[in-house]
């Protein structure tokens, strides 16, 4: 650059096309939020890991679909694929989640939003759609080769390619479930530092650390307190609901009893109240 | 024409702390400083005219726009420089000016045009295309200003621009806003607490101190040119001082110099004949203008 500031004349330009509201700026940021999720835009180094982890749900689903193909057996059900790749959805959850809020706070971009026609719900709703849809493609897209495989090596024709179908829904379905909840999560404690390994390290935590709690209500001898176990963390959260919805075939193997519902009360409670402090914590942070 | 317009303007954040007191100016187009101390309000002010604080109490239009319930119109046609650092290190300043321009509600081609447009006339070039983590301080306060610049407004805020920048960069800095205020026909609006380096670019000047108006006025009366002739010799100030006195003249010594309050043109002539029957060496003889600081430093010490 030169310093000294030379200008070339060419003249300033106004600008008297179309500005677009505030829908189309939510969409142009869930875009951007959902490109950078898996490093699109971003350095090589930003790649890795989100590659890396959707590269192993990939090989998985494609080594899958190869067993199926050759054996005709189903070791993983299309809903139970989510279930057993959790530990990877958080490691997902743990990178991206950062990426998309804690990076803003830490340069310290919100004013260039805020002073913009963008809200901050807006913001909110944008890079949270954009969480959930990354996960969910995380999950759907894998499912989806996991259908093809069956869908082509069908000995029942058409009627086979529909069974399948009605497999494969039902599990976009569930991956949505799971793509919500872990979104939603991951955004808040990543909402509230501006350190992106911080952020990442209590996604983790988060996640990990309410596993021991579930183990340990679910060795008590009380069969209520077994039955609720899964309440006290997210994957199981998830899980029971799966189990409770697909009747035992899915989800976790808890004993969840007959508190089904209350599962799923919880899980749409845990995704609204995610949802609304991460706008209380939006709107104190757009108040610059 | 006058583009902002506040009525006794108010702001008490929780906890009693005024930013702002009664604060009632209307400001015209062009390059308008906005001078005070650090925490005088400035920052508050600003963040009042885009709506992102409301007022506590009194009115403020922008545009002729309320920026409390028009904030959407008002945000379009204004541009904002944060002071703090506020750029991602790890994309290139091209790609983020365009995703701030989509921002303002551009479309996909018409953000990617105008950011590269908005870089250019800050006085980017290739290095736009580098990560903004390599980039010198001179050159992210550039592309603080570009991506200000990028969605046409009409009105930019300024906050502390020239923050952080070397002699260099500060005039560069300078340059660039009085370019943009005088040729682009953006009004621009530059916070800054150094008095001397927004009068130089500045159509108007506001002071503030402690959230209270100081004095809000065109720099052209500022500094309108005051009643009294400087007169400096190489030596007989003193006979000089004598001499003048004795015709009457009202003479006031300011170190080497004589100051003489004139009261008419003909003042010019009877220093100069004093000068020429005395037979010293005149150095200096001029018309003494104002310089901005002086004025506020004059009502500065009046409040206080």
């Amino acid at each position: 650059m030169s310093e000294t500031g030379v200008i070339h004349d060419i003249g300033y330009q106004r600008y008297s096309g179309v500005r677009l509201g505030r829908l189309a700026l939510q969409n142009s940021l869930f875009v951007h939020g959902l490109r950078a999720a898996f490093g699109l835009g971003r350095s090589a180094k930003a790649k890795i890991f989100p590659w890396l982890v959707f590269g192993i749900m990939l090989l998985t689903a494609v080594i899958l679909a190869a067993i199926r193909s050759q054996t005709g057996q189903e070791f993983i059900t299309y809903a139970g694929f989510a279930d057993s790749m959790s530990f990877l959805i958080i490691f997902f959850v743990a990178i991206v989640a950062p990426q998309l809020v804690s990076r803003d706070l830490r340069a310290g971009t919100l004013p260039l939003y805020f002073s913009r026609p963008l809200r901050a719900a807006d913001y909110v709703f944008a890079k949270f759609a954009a969480m959930a849809a990354a996960i969910w493609l995380l999950l759907g897209v894998p499912q989806f080769i996991m259908f093809l495989g069956a869908a082509f090596t069908t000995k029942k024709g058409a009627e086979g390619v529909f069974d399948e179908l009605g497999g494969l829904v039902p599990a976009w379905g569930y991956s949505l479930l799971w793509a919500l909840t872990f979104a939603g999560i991951g955004l808040l404690i990543a909402s509230f530092t501006g350190k992106q390994a911080f952020a990442a390290g209590g996604i983790v935590a988060v996640f990990l650390m309410s596993t021991p709690i579930v183990g340990v209500l679910a060795s008590l001898p009380s069969t209520t307190a077994n039955g609720l176990a899964g309440l006290a963390s997210p994957m199981t959260l998830i899980g029971g609901i799966g189990y409770w919805v697909s009747g035992g075939s899915n989800g976790f193997d808890l004993p969840i009893g007959r508190f089904g519902p209350i599962y799923a009360i919880e899980a749409v409670c845990l995704i609204a109240v995610t949802m609304l402090l991460l706008l209380a914590r939006y709107r104190k942070v757009a108040s610059l | 024409m006058t583009i902002i317009v506040t009525d006794g303007l108010t702001k008490t954040y929780g906890g009693g702390v005024t930013a702002l007191a009664d604060l009632t100016v209307a400001v015209d187009a062009g390059v308008i400083g906005l001078v005070g101390a650090n925490g005088a309000g400035k920052s508050t002010f600003i963040k009042i005219m885009l709506g992102l604080v409301p007022p506590s109490g009194g009115t403020v239009r922008v545009f002729d726009l309320d920026p409390v319930v028009q904030t959407d119109k008002v945000r379009a046609r204004v541009g904002y420089m944060p002071e703090n650092d506020c750029l991602p290190p790890d994309v290139s300043a091209a790609e983020f000016v365009t995703h701030l321009a989509r921002m303002s509600g551009l479309p996909k081609t018409a953000a990617r045009e105008r950011a590269s447009e908005a870089l250019r006339h800050v006085g980017l070039y290739e290095e736009r295309y580098r990560q903004i983590g390599g980039y010198s301080t001179g050159m992210k306060q550039r592309v603080k200003l570009a991506q200000a610049l990028v969605h046409d407004p009409d009105l930019l805020l300024l906050d502390e621009p020239t923050n952080g920048l070397d002699p260099a960069g500060r005039d560069a800095m300078l340059s660039l806003i009085h370019r943009i205020g005088s040729e682009f026909g953006i009004s621009v609006v530059v916070c800054s607490h150094l008095l001397g380096e927004v009068e130089r670019i500045c159509d108007s000047l506001i002071a503030i101190e402690g959230g209270r108006l100081l004095r809000a006025d065109r720099i052209s009366t500022m500094t309108e040119a005051s009643d009294v002739l400087a007169v400096e010799v190489a030596d007989g100030t003193d006979e000089l001082f004598a001499a003048l006195s004795e015709q009457g003249l009202p003479v006031t010594r300011d170190g080497r110099m004589l100051l003489v309050a004139m009261e008419s043109d003909a003042a010019y002539d009877r220093i100069l004949r004093s000068v020429a029957d005395l037979d010293l060496n005149l150095h200096r003889l001029d018309q003494r203008r104002h310089r901005v600081a002086e004025l506020f430093t004059k009502k500065e010490t009046a409040d206080v």
